[in-house]
């Protein structure tokens, strides 16, 4: 066994972590403003930071990702980071000539308190930042929230930066899919398109973390919101924002900044909740729902009528992100599966509000725990079905329970950079996972006399 | 290309690295990027190295903490490992490494599986996190009763003063059957990993060997320092030992145990794979127990056998030299066979490489067998030393970055000081030209007219990439796919692609057969669609 010193027995912890459920602030931040065309982030702190987040999301998407540093010594943690990030600034501009820097800070730049605007400010000031260059900045402090703030916090710093109020308004809208994967953001834009509304999706890491292989490497690949665009979001006349967590802050700040109205959705995963997203565009801007997305929700609704008795009851436990976990729990509750445990380590007590209205109280829903508490529940009441990420799949060998990659990261599959879990054909493509995950298990464990043909 | 052009070529490649920089820049990375010559008596030119990163610029290299828990501490199964701080740092290095370990019972503590943190939180960046640390203790010691507890300090944690090393004495005292040590590994500590290695190797010290004198039987007892067991290098390192008759008294850290390492000062010899990470260990064990150390390389079939004849050397028993042969003799043909079959398809094809502290330099041993040439390699992390061999050590300024890193004075002990040579072994040794306590170094070794660079950052590996049309490139996972969207192959020379072992005979096949997979493949060109190749088109209908 892997985990062989996890108990069965749970003894409640309050200072020990073990087998986190969520990271830090700043790979958050990291992500969100590779979805900026032409922006290099910023790490403003030690160089292992840096290093850490640039190879989690390396390893999460095989593709590069590219980050500066403020390489912090002990004499910048004493005397402060002004000068590295000064450095820092003059540095990328010349030699790596982004259109953005996206700067956020880290645990050490936040304890001794290093004041970002205030040295980005002298940045301009001193005539370091190029006309027509932009450094953008997030406030993301690894001790508060998880990795989901930091892309909170990041989104915020652009609508900070490039949205402008204005009272002519474009007839267009803002999307803000919040902390997905670059298919569900390309997926997110083609939803859009097929309805014939003008949206603007930022940040929208599509052709920028799902590359194509071309022979040329490209630093600033094709993809990314263009600083034009995210300069117009505060001329549009609405902004959808895709889970609350993620992508609630920029939509308020849009709002109160801007005077742009905003939606508060759940992420469009499954049936019901790409529905509402749906009808929320239609009636936002007046658009009609055309054939080709009528098509597609009948086919994922027809997969669900047909394949209902392999839902029907079986027990599930997901960890993982509170946006996404929200919107799957109420998709397997539609499909009539039994969402036993739900657990998240990013902190909000809301999150296990908002589980049980879904599933009712009768559920395991926790925020703020860990993988090793999320196994010990897995324990005491088993699942048929573990939704979770790469590290899930200790606890689904140990208990010999199948596993769908699920959320972030997912360092031993392919496949979420391509297909979006977003939308009725993500929806279709997940319930394909799931089917073949229980169907394959009821091949291998059923006898011999029930071993069925057809199924 | 004769040798007086790839000079030329080498100098105009550096000049166009250094145009995009501005003045200081450019200044400081002029002396980290060498043209690399070798005169007589291993005389090479002098390069810049283990000094920082200049802020702004895309590095390969990561901090302090990644040295201290990721590389030396992480292998080991049985020592719990507590990172004291906001929840990244444990997480990024939970199991990401690859460090391989084999619980011989299915009851053995394996706590690798495991990433333990105190997950601070603004309150304890406010008011100190020593009491969330001491009650994570208790929580740890309840779940796992481990023998040995390491607590990692991260970047915050030394700014707040809150001091791991205090929490560990105290906490020892209430749990004294188990050995508590802190580290102070904050990430801004020093300019690199290499700074974490320092401070790892010191507490290990001070802390953990000699505490038993415990010699596992056997009539030659080695550790092996700085083999972390990637892929299981160590479990292929380990085999070949048994059969040649030689004990492992500790690896540091590969596959490792606590047991082994409170032991370790019990061995006759220490072996140095990875210099950079564990040369103070290997240092401060032959002044404080009198324990030999000399540099070994197991990347390589010929380098393995290199370094088991040096073995054989230095114990100068007939015994142990003719099975030392016989081994060779035995694994050798194995090698030669897939070595031959691959050599006309590698031959005369470039390679470059930039890893670690010694990856860099071992693996151009790999490369040679296999009729490949390293026209540029540098370390991520890696001293003056580890490019121009330990001879320059005394000429290596010391700069404030490394003051702040402890040097341990360290006296012979008392009780268990054994020299375990004599003047006359050492002066046999050294007339049959064993060097002994040293390095030659990298640059020694490669051709003149050759690159070498330190810290090499993502403009230069651009500029290397355009200018040389490299074979095969080799880095970390952070440069994988930014050279393969070259369409060049990049092997993954930490974490080996998921791969290995790559170490010993059999590591040696693994590894002719993964560069001829690599450099051989169909697909490199397919890049471009028919299309391009023949973007006219006369018909107006396919058909027609």
């Amino acid at each position: 066994m892997l985990l062989r010193h996890t108990p069965k027995e749970i003894v409640e912890r309050s200072a020990l972590t073990v087998n986190p459920a969520k990271t830090c602030q700043p790979i958050g931040a990291m992500y969100a403003a590779l979805g900026i065309h032409k922006c290099l982030p910023h790490s403003h702190g030690s160089q292992g930071c840096c290093a850490y987040h640039r190879s989690a999301l390396t390893r999460h998407y095989k593709e590069p990702v590219m980050a500066g540093t403020s390489s912090f010594t002990e004499g910048a943690s004493v005397f402060g980071g002004q000068a590295n990030l000064l450095e820092a600034i003059q540095n990328i501009f010349t030699i790596y000539q982004p259109d953005v820097i996206a700067v956020h800070t880290t645990c050490l730049s936040e304890t001794i308190g290093d004041d970002i605007s205030q040295i980005t400010g002298k940045a301009q000031e001193e005539g370091k930042i190029p006309a027509g260059k932009y450094v953008i900045r997030a406030s993301t402090p690894s001790y508060v929230g998880s990795h989901v703030t930091g892309f909170a916090n990041m989104v915020k710093g652009m609508v900070e930066v490039f949205s402008g109020a204005s009272d002519e308004k474009e007839d267009q809208i803002n999307v803000i899919p919040g902390f997905v994967e670059p298919s569900d953001m390309a997926e997110v834009k083609r939803i859009t398109r097929e309805m014939g509304i003008q949206a603007v999706a930022f940040p929208d890491t599509s052709e920028v973390l799902n590359t194509p292989q071309t022979g040329r490497y490209e630093m600033y690949p094709k993809g990314g919101t263009t600083i034009p665009e995210l300069k117009s979001t505060g001329r549009s006349r609405h902004t959808l924002a895709l889970g609350q967590l993620a992508s609630g802050p920029a939509a308020k700040l849009l709002d109160a900044k801007c005077k742009v109205p905003c939606t508060l959705l759940n992420l469009p995963i499954g049936l019901r909740n790409t529905d509402i997203f749906i009808e929320t565009l239609r009636q936002v801007t007046g658009a009609s729902v055309p054939e080709a997305l009528r098509l597609e929700r009948g086919q994922l609704l027809d997969v669900i009528t047909d394949m209902h008795q392999y839902f029907y009851g079986k027990k599930v436990a997901l960890a993982g992100d509170p946006d996404h976990l929200v919107a799957l729990t109420q998709f397997l509750k539609d499909l009539d599966m039994d969402v036993r445990h739900v657990l998240t380590g990013t902190p909000g007590k809301k999150f296990v509000n908002r589980i049980a209205e879904i599933t009712g109280p009768n559920v395991n829903a926790y925020e703020a725990k860990d993988m090793l508490y999320f196994h010990q529940l897995i324990k005491n009441e088993p699942v048929d079905l573990i939704l979770g990420n790469t590290y899930a799949k200790y606890i689904a060998r140990d208990e010999d329970i199948p596993l769908v990659r699920t959320g972030f990261p997912i360092y031993d599959r392919i496949g979420h950079q391509y297909f979006p879990l977003f939308g009725y054909q993500g929806g279709l493509r997940f319930l394909e996972r799931i089917l073949n995950a229980l169907m394959d298990r009821q091949d291998r464990d059923a006898p011999e006399e029930t071993f069925e043909l057809v199924m | 290309m004769s040798p007086y052009d790839e000079k030329i070529k080498a100098e105009e490649v550096k000049a166009e690295m250094l145009k995009a920089y501005p003045t200081k820049v450019a200044r400081k990375r002029a002396r980290q990027i060498i043209l690399n010559e070798v005169q007589a008596g291993d005389v090479v030119p002098e390069i810049k190295a283990n000094t920082r990163t200049i802020p702004g610029i895309i590095t390969m290299r990561g901090c302090s903490y990644a040295g201290c828990k990721g590389v030396v501490l992480g292998p080991t199964r049985d020592i719990v490992h507590i990172t004291h701080g906001p929840i990244g740092c444990s997480f990024y290095s939970w199991l990401t490494r690859r460090n391989q370990t084999r619980p011989e019972k299915a009851t053995d503590a394996n706590y690798m599986p495991y990433a333990l943190s105190t997950d601070m939180q603004e309150e304890q960046i406010i008011f100190g996190g020593e009491k969330k640390l001491k009650q994570a203790i208790d929580e740890a010691v309840a779940l796992f009763n481990p023998k040995a507890i390491g607590i990692y300090a991260t970047c915050p944690v030394g700014l707040i003063g809150d001091d791991v090393h205090a929490v560990a004495r105290e906490m020892e005292e209430k749990y004294p059957h188990i050995n508590i040590f802190g580290f102070s590994c904050e990430g801004y500590k020093g300019v690199s990993q290499s700074a974490g290695h320092h401070i790892a190797n010191n507490k290990v010290f001070t802390d953990v060997v000699g505490l038993t004198h415990n010699r596992k039987p056997g009539k030659f007892v080695v550790n092996l320092l700085g083999e972390y067991n990637i892929g299981g290098d160590a479990f292929e390192i380990d085999r070949i030992f048994e059969k040649c008759g030689i004990t492992v008294q500790a690896t540091f850290s590969g596959n490792s145990v606590y047991e082994e390492f409170i032991s370790a000062h019990m061995a006759d010899l220490n072996m140095v794979m990875c210099h950079r990470s564990i040369n103070y260990m290997a240092d401060m064990m032959e002044k404080k127990y009198g324990i030999p150390w000399f540099k070994v390389n197991f990347i390589g079939a010929e380098s393995t056998a290199k370094s088991l004849r040096k073995l054989a050397d230095y114990y100068g028993d007939k015994e142990l030299t003719a099975r030392i042969e016989t081994v060779i003799a035995e694994e050798m043909p194995a090698v030669k066979i897939v070595q031959d079959e691959i050599k006309p398809r590698c031959e005369g094809k470039i390679a470059m490489m930039f890893v670690g502290g010694s990856r860099a330099h071992h693996y151009q041993d790999l490369f040679n067998e296999i009729g490949m040439k390293t026209v540029s390699a540098g370390y991520e992390f890696a001293h003056r030393d580890d490019y121009e061999g330990r001879k320059v050590l005394p000429s290596i300024e010391v700069d404030a970055d490394t003051r702040n890193i402890e040097e341990l004075t360290v006296q012979p002990d008392p009780q268990s000081y054994k020299a375990r040579l004599d003047e006359t072994r050492k002066t046999t040794l050294a007339a049959k030209g064993m060097a002994l306590n040293d390095y030659e170094g990298m640059m020694a070794q490669m051709d003149n007219g050759s690159l070498v660079i330190d810290d090499l950052n993502h403009h230069e590996a651009e500029v290397l990439i355009e200018k040389y049309h490299p074979d095969i490139f080799c880095a970390g996972v952070k440069e994988k796919y930014v050279v393969q969207k070259y369409g060049i192959p990049m092997k993954q020379l930490h974490s080996y692609d998921y791969g290995g072992p790559y170490a010993g005979f059999k590591g040696a096949v693994n590894f002719y057969k993964e560069i001829d997979r690599m450099i051989n493949t169909k697909i490199w060109g397919m890049i471009k669609a028919p299309w391009d190749i023949h973007p006219q088109v006369v018909a107006k209908y396919g058909w027609e």
